[in-house]
């Protein structure tokens, strides 16, 4: 359920930006996820593919998800270790003063775009890939 | 195509409305305050004992964001205040665009405080900014002194947390000290209010701190 709330979030960032840029089409979508951030990324996934399909810019945006791994440090030895694995006690020293350093983030790190001005000069150039397309 | 970074967060849209939604109640003097739980602690209840105390001087309405029914926002407007009931669609949370859709129903300007009651859940409420002016979380004493450690998020971004049903102190385990520790190790700036809503028992403090959050908004 939260996927989906994250999800409609994306796709409106994503749209405000192609208008803001003169974005014609997006071809994917990094994101980088914490494992800990609570995305569930076969939903996130499915999530998306519905809603894609509802905006024209994203109709062909394929999501590409990276995964940020979580790690926290202890206060009791000063260690870091995996979150995944160990949890809140220290697997060194047993202490509960634990916090986390990285692993919570949900982030768009980049996409891959085409804009306005690029399909002038790919209509331009025939020997471009991306005319067929045009 | 070219590659494009962007390293912004993926509710940026959201994050975008909220603080357009909490600047435009700032001039139209309205606090807005999030108010989150689980399902169970007492919420309603609260909200209604609230109402009772402070309801002649300020003048209250609110959202009940359910997922379906509308059994709260009936429950609320039997004491005289306005009500409307906001639906998520199925949704875990209100964001900031459902939140504007209800306080234009609620013809809010009229108002000098919103309670947005949000959806039962301590996990995604936490994660959309819904543009209000501060975020109360309440956690009953059945439900444990252990919540801050399964739930940080939400103690994180909360302002108040309200320790509920402390009338039924003697049936559970629950550490007041400890709660308060692990709560103020996620957030320092968290204020911790004790109350009963049944008894009357401390609410006078919160009601105080309310009436002193409206005054400071408008």
């Amino acid at each position: 359920m939260h996927e989906m709330g994250v999800v409609i979030h994306l796709a409106k960032t994503l749209d405000k930006l192609a208008e803001e840029q003169h974005i014609t089409r997006i071809g994917s979508v990094t994101l980088s996820v914490g494992e800990v951030s609570g995305i569930v990324n076969d939903l996130f996934v499915d999530a998306w593919n519905y809603f894609r399909k509802k905006h024209p810019v994203l109709n062909d945006a394929e999501l590409k998800m990276e995964t940020i791994p979580a790690y926290t440090h202890c206060d009791g030895c000063g260690s870091k270790y995996e979150t995944v694995k160990h949890g809140k006690i220290c697997p060194n020293c047993g202490s509960k003063e634990t916090w986390l350093i990285q692993g919570n983030e949900c982030i768009i790190k980049e996409i891959e775009a085409e804009t306005a001005d690029e399909e002038l000069i790919n209509q331009e150039d025939k020997g471009e890939e991306n005319a067929g397309d045009l | 195509m070219k590659i494009i970074e962007l390293k912004e967060s993926i509710t940026a849209s959201n994050d975008e409305d909220a603080r357009v939604l909490r600047e435009e109640l700032k001039q139209n003097h309205t606090l807005l305050i999030n108010l989150m739980a689980s399902p169970g602690a007492g919420k309603t209840t609260f909200l209604g004992k609230t109402i009772k105390d402070v309801g002649d001087k300020i003048k209250i309405g609110i959202i009940e964001a359910d997922i379906d029914s509308d059994v709260d926002a009936k429950k609320l407007a039997e004491l005289g205040v306005e009500a409307v009931q906001a639906h998520t669609d199925g949704m875990c949370h209100m964001d900031a665009g459902m939140t504007r859709k209800a306080l234009e129903e609620l013809n809010y300007q009229n108002n000098d405080l919103v309670f947005l009651e949000n959806v039962g859940n301590l996990i995604c409420p936490a994660e959309f900014d819904t543009g209000a002016g501060r975020n109360v979380m309440i956690l009953s004493v059945p439900e444990g002194d252990d919540k801050p450690l399964k739930y940080p998020l939400m103690f994180t971004k909360s302002d108040v947390l309200i320790i509920t049903k402390i009338d039924t102190i003697s049936v559970f385990d629950f550490d007041f000290d400890k709660c308060e520790q692990r709560a103020k190790k996620l957030n320092p700036n968290i204020q911790i209010f004790k109350v009963s809503a049944k008894t009357g028992e401390g609410m006078e403090e919160w009601e105080k701190w309310l009436s002193a959050q409206v005054k400071q908004w408008v």
